[in-house]
């Protein structure tokens, strides 16, 4: 859900821009501490989280979706680094491929870095508040994964209403009906690699752990 | 921490090299929504020409090679800078700095 030049109003990059400088400055204050330990993760995060979002898979005919991984950095990571992850990769992304605009990066890190980070965090916390253990476990990192990407894909389709490309509420829906499927793939796939490639527990992310 | 580094960056390259060059060609959702909509060609091309434009290396004949090489060096410049920027946004200890 990269939004290239063209699609975004100077009266909604802009203020995208700033809120997303803001965002992130505010996310890094906030966060207490990011353990030591995990600081050496931060590029290969960001590294997998690149090499990741090249793999589109089908989700319909016609309709591809890719991991965002905004969801992942934020479960192994924080919130707070996952925005600087996510960042970094929509930077290169950006000015190395046009993947994505240069007048609508703010947007897309309000969406992807920030957005999508904070909701799979807190979405995480509320499910396995609810439902503790293993099971809950799973299911938080898979619905917080999805939300993530719905939610982001929603921001987006609000940024594009409002710079008057088609109606808002026809945006909204079509945006909402295919990140509720390219969704499923981001909790599978987040999921997966949490288990198996990071085996990091998301309840220790430091600073911010709950017993 | 070390070996999930290695891993994650093992994992990085194998995903560029054995998934990227068969990554499926149907548009990602907001493309086929801009499409189906018809604000598709609103799309510009920011006046800076790009490296590695839509992951292809340019005047490169064989297209699933340039995939790769455009992962690798995507991956190596994320990888480098993140690098660089953690240097300055957090201290040994983890503290973020600045506070």
């Amino acid at each position: 859900m990269h939004i290239p030049d063209g699609f975004l109003t100077a009266q909604v990059y802009l203020p995208a821009a700033g809120l997303s400088a803001a965002g992130l400055a505010w996310g890094l204050k906030r966060t207490e501490k990011l353990d030591e330990k995990r600081i050496p993760l931060l590029g290969a995060m960001g590294a997998f989280i690149f090499a990741a979002q090249m793999v589109n898979f089908p989700v319909a005919p016609g309709v591809s979706g890719h991991l965002l991984g905004g969801a992942l950095a934020a479960l192994s990571l924080g919130p707070a680094a996952a925005g600087v992850i996510m960042t970094a990769v929509l930077l290169i992304q950006a000015f190395f491929m046009h993947d994505g605009g240069i007048t609508a990066l703010g947007a897309n890190v309000l969406n992807m870095a920030i957005l999508a980070p904070w909701v799979a965090y807190f979405t995480y916390q509320a499910v396995t508040r609810v439902l503790p253990g293993r099971f809950g476990n799973t299911i938080g990192i898979f619905f917080a994964s999805w939300l993530s990407v719905l939610l982001a894909a929603l921001a987006a389709a609000l940024e594009l209403g409002w710079s008057g490309m088609f109606a808002l509420n026809v945006i909204l829906t079509t945006m909402a009906l295919w990140h509720i499927l390219i969704g499923i793939g981001e909790g599978i796939l987040t999921t997966l690699a949490l288990n198996y490639l990071v085996q990091l527990k998301p309840a220790d992310i430091a600073g911010e752990a709950k017993e | 921490m070390k070996h999930k580094k290695k891993i994650l960056l093992l994992a990085s390259f194998l995903v560029v090299l054995f998934l990227a060059p068969f990554a499926s060609s149907w548009p990602d959702g907001l493309e086929r929504v801009a499409e189906d909509l018809g604000f598709a060609d609103a799309a510009r091309e920011f006046a800076l020409p790009a490296l590695l434009p839509d992951y292809t290396v340019p005047g490169l004949p064989w297209e699933k090679l340039g995939t790769v090489i455009a992962g690798i060096v995507g991956v190596a410049l994320v990888y480098g800078f993140l690098q660089l920027l953690a240097k300055f946004l957090w201290r040994a200890d983890g503290v973020a700095r600045g506070r």
